[in-house]
Parts: structure tokens; sequence; C-alpha cells
């Protein structure tokens, strides 16, 4: 027998704390509202609480390791792996790196950077199901094939995206997004949720500029306006511009976490 | 882009959430709050949702979707306010030291259950 759904969900209800990835809410001590023919069950959880809680228990077992996990987004052809082969150029072997790469098919990119000497564990999310991000569940199975105690800098090159990947914890230390300047400068007011939760931006191919109308001005504040103060690094991948900064950047985070540990 | 998963998340939660007494009855709503800044649109999750209760006791219920709004209030002169524009500077102060209150929820408030008794 049906009856009449009754309506006690309180509208507009604001829980005054802030959802972040870091949140978890299981009050699990059910708060009952009966009315003829059902029963409302207070639940009060976070959809992806059994994410949050998988990569809030790795980022405690990489603190007990001593590395620092460094998660890098972007949308498909922004240059990602390039960058990252160039940054491990950079700061290896001072700091001994490891590579998760995120990929729906095929192991290019893990061939790409396996070149460098670090470790490069490849995952296909085909596999598990040909996902648009990677989680945290993916990446613990990923980093059960690495010696942490070897590594001091994990970088996890995500699912080429820049819608999904923002809203996964994977136990990171610090997230960066890389943009091309190919890519158009409304981008960062296109995908908010990516530029906020990032730490950096890295403006890539800014060999071409002379061939776009790219508008670097708008661009910087557009993206200042999104996430006020976040530094953002202007880089050709290709031609090694501008990597100072953003090595700089890099290093200073992963020594200042190791150094508080 | 990942609804499915999170459509399936939500009936795997809404079944570990069903009291003992109460296995067996049909779930006829989940009450669900989806902030604003969160990447989830709520007609493709529907559709999914749609999907994915078929054989379970969520199969007919209704996923109700309260959207919530990206509220921020600024650290330094406590202004608060509603985002609308991917801008967070303060509206009053300018400051960039914000915090956001609301908009980034992903949550699962309440179920309803069809109650014999």
């Amino acid at each position: 027998m049906w009856f009449i759904v009754n309506r006690t969900t309180k509208r507009f209800h604001h829980d005054p704390k802030h959802h972040g990835p870091h949140d978890h809410h299981h009050h699990h001590d059910d708060v009952e509202t009966r009315k003829s023919g059902t029963r409302e069950i207070k639940v009060v959880r976070r959809v992806l609480d059994a994410n949050d809680i998988m990569a809030e228990r790795m980022r405690t077992v990489f603190s007990e390791k001593k590395v620092f996990v460094l998660n890098m987004m972007s949308s498909p052809g922004s240059g990602k792996t390039t960058t990252l082969q160039k940054t491990l150029a950079r700061i290896m072997p001072e700091l001994r790196c490891a590579v998760i790469v995120g990929d729906i098919c095929t192991t290019h990119d893990a061939d790409r950077l396996a070149r460098s000497g670090a470790p490069v564990i490849q995952i296909n999310t085909d596999a598990f199901g040909g996902d648009c991000h990677l989680a945290a569940h993916v990446v613990e199975k990923a980093v059960a094939d690495l010696d942490l105690d070897g590594i001091d800098l994990l970088i996890v090159e995500n699912i080429g995206n820049l819608v999904c990947p923002a809203e996964f914890d994977i136990g990171e230390d610090k997230r960066v997004v890389v943009l091309s300047v190919t890519e158009g400068e409304d981008k960062p007011a296109k995908y908010p949720l990516m530029f906020r939760e990032c730490d950096a931006t890295l403006l890539n191919k800014i060999d071409l500029l002379p061939y776009l109308d790219f508008d670097m001005d708008l661009a910087r504040s557009s993206i200042g306006k999104i996430h006020p103060g976040m530094p953002v690094f202007e880089i050709s991948a290709t031609t090694g511009a501008g990597f100072e900064g953003w090595i700089e950047w890099l290093q200073k985070q992963v020594k200042d976490k190791l150094k508080s540990l | 882009m990942h609804e499915m998963g999170i459509a399936m998340q939500i009936v795997d939660i809404t079944k570990a959430s069903i009291p003992e007494d109460m296995k067996g009855g049909k779930v006829q709503r989940v009450n669900l709050q989806v902030g604003k800044l969160s990447a989830i649109v709520p007609d493709s999750l529907r559709f999914c949702f749609d999907l994915v209760v078929k054989d379970t006791p969520l199969e007919g219920a209704e996923l109700a979707i309260e959207e919530i709004p990206v509220v921020a209030r600024c650290k330094d002169c406590r202004t608060q306010w509603t985002v609308t524009e991917p801008v967070f500077t303060c509206k009053a102060c300018r400051s960039g030291a914000i915090d956001i209150l609301s908009g980034l929820e992903l949550d699962i408030k309440s179920i309803e259950i069809e109650d014999e008794d």
C-alpha cells in the first residue's frame, strides 16, 4: 500500500560546515520521522565518503613513508606528460620520484615517462569501467606496486578532464592544473571547481602565443578571481621556458612537507 | 561525467541505511543535496539513478535533488554572499581570503521508506 510521500525535508537547511573532501559525516543515529505510510530515516552522509575515507588513509600512509604526493590535472592534450617529463629531468635525482599515470587506454604516456628513469605505474581505467577520473581506491592499488621507502615525490598524472578529477581526493598533498594557451582563456571560468581546488596553475605552450589571440591578462585575471592568490606559472614544456619558477615552487612544497614530518 | 558511479554509490549507501526492522521495505524517496559548485549534473544523475535502481529496494524511488547555492564568507570583513559567477573575491572589500560555506555538497540527507505499520 502506497501513501503520499511525506515532505519533511527541511528546504535550504545549510550545514554551516564546509563540505570539503576532508569532512566526513557518519551520523548513523537514525533520527526518524514517522508519518502515515512512510518513515524518513536521516542519513547525512557524503556520497563520496568511501573515497574520502580511503584518501585520508592513504594520506596517513604517505606521511608515515615521508612521501609528498602531487595530483596533476588538466584537459586532454594540454601537455601534462611533456611537462612532467621536463619536470622530472630537472628535479631528479635530488628528489627521488615516481609517477602514477592514469589513462583510459594505451601505455603511451607511461612509456614516455619511463625514459626519465623514475618508476612509472600505468593505470588504465578501462579495467575499472572507463572512468573519467582517478579515485582513491585505484591509486591505492597502484601504490601497492611502488616501494614508498625509496620515494620522496609521487606524482599522479590524472585522467585528462577538467571536471571530474577535481571532485576526487586521492590522498594528495597538493594539486596543480595544467592549462595550455591553445585551450583559450575562458577555461578557468568554465571549470571553476578545478581552479578553486588546485594550488597552482601551469599555463603551458606559451611558445605558441605569437600564433594565437590568447589574452594572457584576461586568463590571469579570470584565474585570480576564481582562486585569489594562487600561483600561475607561464611555461613551455617544449622549449623549457618558465620552468624555474614552477620547479622552485614544487621543490619548496616537497621540502616543507618532508621537513614538517 | 561520473554520474553513473555516483548513482551506484547512492544506491549502496541507501541500502546500508535501511534499518534492520525495515529490510524488505520499499524506498520511496532519496533526499540528496547537490552543491552548485560540485561537478554533478542533476538531470544526468536522475537518469543514471533510474537505471541503477532496477532490482533493488530503491526500484521506483524518486531522487529528490535539492541544489545548494554557493555561499562564501570573507575572512577579513565577514561579508557573506551568494556566489553566482566564477568570482571568489569579496564583494565588499575585494579580499581573496574567503571560506566557502556551501555549494560543494554531494550528501544524502535522508531516505523515505514505505512503512506497512
